[in-house]
């Protein structure tokens, strides 16, 4: 046989996109982390988000450091290169992946161990820069793949499955992420598919460093109570400052919009980020204010997520580093190699 | 010993010393001197001695000059530019007999507090300086010009050939012309008028030097790289690498602008460590860049994760290895051939790695392009051993020279018309039976080549697989990959001696200039020695067949623990018993005359030849 039929057409999934993909095509292998993980959740967000921009699945790099959550760009985007790096390095490969070939879109997933522990330092330094990216931290406040010790975001006071207490103060990388000039910086949840999707979708179109932190419950070592990463407490403790809904490009905005409670943020490639306002003191273009309520919000005990900030004019690290527009990976030999006459311009340099 | 003969009298055959102060300005001005000599056609040898320190510490800088064209050290110093209070005595002490010093005579030294077997040449330059300028930071600066006029009546040197040099240096600061040549004219009239004839040590114009161009081996591998179309080049500041990636951003800066545009055609990063900047090479190398790092021993220590990445999931890498004196911080500013075994085995599990010893900066340009034909072609990190005497010494070499036939090898990469025309992929394939597999660039082709890098344990298909039997043929084709590597890199340089030698001479890199001149000075003292120069590891057969070839081979390193010898020992099917060892490791670059003596001694040549070749 050379044609295997999938089933077609009626389910509502196998809708064809703009480019004729349906959502299978999206999908990669079966994911192999335990039924129930917050990190399968986020998969099928990622899926989705690509599915519903119409973008062409080769055209993303997904990148990834070591965890359980590193293991997750395996299973969606078959058709897309990925790239499995070593623990907490991430952000340093996808960084030189994007100077090579500033085209493609960055798709890095990491786990809160990877991110905030050993990896803390190449976070900070990808943020900084400004790497045109998606950074998504899959956050369990626990190592799941080497069995559930407390991670760097797990907070003071939490328990853990054998009721140990957790004592050092957590690292929060959002607050982190805003400090270091990240462009576009969200918070989510795996349990919240309505929230999380759009929020990729906009961080797949902003031109710049995108991070978000999307808490994503380890069902096996951090579901327990006690924990402040569990499903129940995090449903409980979830305080949206906004609900965002994505308008690409070209698509006119009509319908419910309502200045006052609904705000419209314009990308850079035309695309909008349509809010609307459950906070309405809350303004996500004041980076200085949105730092100020995460903290007074969080020492509350709030769990703030929503789109904490967004600058979608911003510089990226191509516009740092002045590179041309053309990939450097096209370039062609004739284009790379001064030549043999200008190496004897150099040689006389040095008489 | 020499005989005491009174003052030492040579021609185009001594060697310069200048003591100095760190951050005193004396840089430019040793190196006036030297290439000042070199515009008379004499070829010189250069090496700057400095300590890891910005302002106050002391430094040398040695000039030989060497008719002959002997490039290496030659050990001892003819003549001693003694500037530096704190290291006076020693550095009066390290003169040799009948050997000259130049001293700032401002406040005198008794005549009695010197060595009675050298000439004194008292110079007051701090008052000729004084006398002359008002603003302190001139009266500083210009002492050291003044000297260098001094040396110039000194030594007989061509005035002109010197006020060339300083036009051209100052051609666009026309302003800090004249002031300069003032200063010049200051000391050499001083020396022509009041120690007429006092100094033996003489240049004459040659013609030895013709196209040679002298230039650092950092400069010269940077120039290789934007030459073999390096576009990213990511690193951390480390001495002795700095300067092969800032003269990289510089070169690129002038050579790969998009003419339209006007922006850059590369990427030139400031990692925030070198696991990132190794990081972000093996991400741009994977994309289908050309990328690369520049770094020396401790950054190697940190890459090394990431090594075993590249090495197992096969994805290229060029790293420059600018040696220093290890362990540890060791010594930062002196030179070394200590990373090899490092270098060569970097990274947890069985690892291997392809090393390439270039002998100057000539092979630096040569072997920085080579390297990126390499590591692309063989999918893997490839490594440029280089050294401090090499990396940040100017060296009298050949113009460096580009074949515009020559085409970049950019290895096995599945293009998107090969991809659509059904060629079967599978990411670790040994399609050509050579262990080299084809790989794709992402973003390629919509729905073909995708595949999945990983460093853990894949099949052929770069699917994870812990089934033993696929990770074993896995890494046995690795290792089929390394014998491939072998045909590929550069062959060893061989050289026989004209009568029959019972003893071979192994040797590389740096050392290579003072092995030349200690060979012929063997040579003629009677002791025959055949030579090759090895290039690369993995080691070509002829190494081998050149160890079996001989009783006994000496084996001539810039390290402690005889590192080329013992990985010669764990990879050649050899006797190690034949290997003879000699090592220099104080990290000063090895001179001819500690080969010399060493080999002499350890060949059984009379102690009294040996001691007498040596001088
Ligand atoms: C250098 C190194 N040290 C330690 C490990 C072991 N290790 C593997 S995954 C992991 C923690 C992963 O935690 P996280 O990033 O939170 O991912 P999760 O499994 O929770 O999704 C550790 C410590 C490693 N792979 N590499
Ligand atoms: S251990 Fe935890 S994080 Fe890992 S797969 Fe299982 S549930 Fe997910
Ligand atoms: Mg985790």
């Amino acid at each position: 046989m050379t044609y295997i039929a999938k089933p077609k057409l009626h389910h509502p999934s196998l809708q064809p996109n703009a480019l004729g993909f349906t959502r299978r095509d999206y999908e990669g292998r079966i994911s192999t982390l335990c039924a129930g993980c917050g990190h399968d959740s986020i998969s099928a967000a990622i899926v989705q988000a690509c599915y519903e921009l119409s973008i062409e699945p080769h055209r993303v790099a997904k990148m990834s450091g070591i965890g359980c959550s590193s293991k997750t760009p395996d299973y969606f985007l078959g058709q897309a290169h990925g790239f499995n790096s070593v623990h907490g390095r991430m952000p340093s490969v996808l960084t030189g992946a994007a100077m090579a070939n500033r085209d493609l879109i960055y798709l890095g997933v990491s786990g809160d161990g990877d991110s905030a522990s050993i990896g803390l330092g190449q976070f900070a330094h990808a943020l900084r820069r400004g790497v045109n990216m998606v950074y998504i931290c899959e956050n369990n406040g626990v190592y799941g793949l080497t069995k559930g010790q407390f991670s760097a975001t797990a907070d003071a006071g939490a328990k853990s499955k054998s009721g140990e207490v957790h004592v050092d103060s957590a690292i929060d990388l959002i607050s982190m992420a805003l400090l270091l000039g990240a462009s576009y910086v969200a918070r989510s949840f795996s349990g919240d598919k309505k929230q999380l999707v759009p929020l990729i979708m906009g961080a797949i179109r902003h031109k710049g460093a995108a991070i978000l932190d999307v808490i994503s419950p380890c069902v096996t070592f951090n579901n327990h109570a006690g924990s402040t990463k569990s499903f129940d407490y995090v449903r409980e403790h979830d305080e949206a400052v906004n609900a965002v809904d994505f308008v690409p490009a070209r698509k006119e905005i009509t319908a419910d919009y309502e200045p006052g409670t609904t705000e419209l943020v314009r990308q850079h490639d035309g695309s909008y980020l349509k809010l609307a306002k459950l906070r309405p003191d809350y303004d996500p273009s004041n980076r200085i204010a949105a730092l100020a309520y995460l903290q007074e919000h969080q020492a509350q005990g709030e769990l703030v997520t929503g789109l904490i900030y967004v600058a979608p004019e911003a510089a990226d690290l191509h516009d740092h580093l002045g590179t041309a527009d053309t990939p450097l990976n096209t370039l062609t030999e004739k284009e790379l190699c001064p030549g043999a006459k200008a190496l004897e311009v150099v040689n006389g340099e040095y008489r | 010993m020499r005989a005491i003969t009174g003052p030492l009298a040579a021609t185009n055959d001594f060697v310069v010393k200048f003591a100095n102060i760190n951050g005193s300005g004396s840089a430019s001005a040793n190196e006036l001197f030297a290439r000042s000599i070199l515009r008379m056609g004499v070829p010189v040898a250069s090496r700057n001695i400095f300590p890891s320190n910005i302002q106050g510490l002391p430094t040398w800088y040695e000039v030989r000059v060497s008719g002959e064209g002997w490039l290496g050290r030659r050990g001892g110093v003819d003549f001693m530019v003694a500037l530096n209070p704190q290291t006076f005595d020693k550095d009066m002490a390290s003169i040799e007999p009948g050997g000259y010093l130049l001293y700032d005579s401002t406040k005198p030294i008794p005549p009695e507090k010197f060595r009675p077997d050298i000439t004194v040449l008292p110079i007051p330059l701090t008052e000729i300086c004084n006398k002359a300028y008002a603003d302190p930071r001139q009266r500083q600066l210009f002492k050291n010009i003044v000297y260098v006029g001094a040396m110039t009546s000194l030594l007989g040197m061509d005035l002109e050939a010197v006020k060339w040099l300083i036009a051209e240096q100052f051609e666009s600061k026309p302003k800090l012309l004249a002031p300069n040549i003032q200063a010049l004219g200051f000391g050499y009239e001083y020396a022509r008028d009041r120690l007429k004839d006092r100094c033996k040590l003489k240049v004459k114009r040659q013609d030895k030097v013709g196209e040679r161009i002298f230039i650092q081996g950092n400069n010269a591998a940077a120039l290789g790289c934007v030459w073999a179309g390096a576009t990213v080049c990511a690193w951390y500041p480390i001495t002795p690498s700095t300067s092969l990636a800032e003269n990289y951003n510089r070169h690129a800066s002038r050579f790969r602008i998009d003419p339209v545009s006007k922006k850059k055609n590369f990427a030139f990063l400031q990692a925030e460590d070198e696991i990132a900047a190794i990081g972000m090479v093996v991400g741009a190398s994977w994309n289908g860049a050309r990328a690369f790092t520049a770094t020396s021993g401790p950054g190697i220590s940190l890459m090394s994760e990431i090594f075993g990445f590249a090495y197992y999931a096969e994805v290229p890498a060029v790293v420059f290895d600018v040696q220093r004196g290890g362990p540890s911080t060791g010594m930062p500013t002196r030179t070394q051939q200590s990373d090899l075994l490092l270098a060569a085995y970097a990274s947890h599990g069985d690892t291997k790695h392809v090393l390439l010893f270039p002998e100057d900066p000539h092979e630096c340009f040569d072997f920085a392009a080579a390297a990126f034909d390499l590591a692309e072609r063989l999918q893997t990190p490839v490594f440029v051993m280089m050294d401090l005497d090499i990396g940040m010494n100017d060296w009298l070499v050949e113009p460096l020279s580009w074949d515009d036939t020559r085409r970049y090898d950019r290895g096995k990469v599945l293009s998107a018309e090969e991809l659509e025309a059904g060629k079967t992929f599978g990411r670790y394939i040994d399609v050509d039976g050579d262990a080299v597999p084809y790989r794709t660039i992402p973003g390629t082709h919509p729905s073909q080549g995708a595949y999945f890098t990983r460093g853990s344990s894949h099949d052929a298909y770069a699917r994870y697989s812990e089934e033993g039997a696929t990770y074993v043929a896995g890494m046995q084709r690795l290792l089929r990959k390394f014998e491939t590597a072998k045909s590929l890199v550069p062959k060893p340089a061989a050289r026989e001696a004209k009568e029959k030698a019972r003893f071979g001479v192994i040797y590389y890199g740096s050392t290579a200039v003072a092995m030349n001149e200690a060979v012929a000075v063997l040579e003629q003292k009677g002791l025959p020695l055949d030579l090759m120069r090895v290039r690369a590891f993995p080691f070509n057969d002829d190494v081998e067949a050149f160890i079996a070839a001989h009783e006994q081979v000496f084996v001539v390193e810039q390290n402690r623990d005889a590192q080329l010898m013992k990985l010669m020992v764990g990879e050649c099917a050899i006797d190690p018993a034949k290997f003879l060892p000699i090592l220099h490791f104080d990290g000063t670059p090895i001179t001819a005359r500690f080969i010399i003596k060493e080999i002499a001694a350890r060949a059984g040549l009379a102690e009294a030849e040996a001691q007498e070749a040596a001088q």
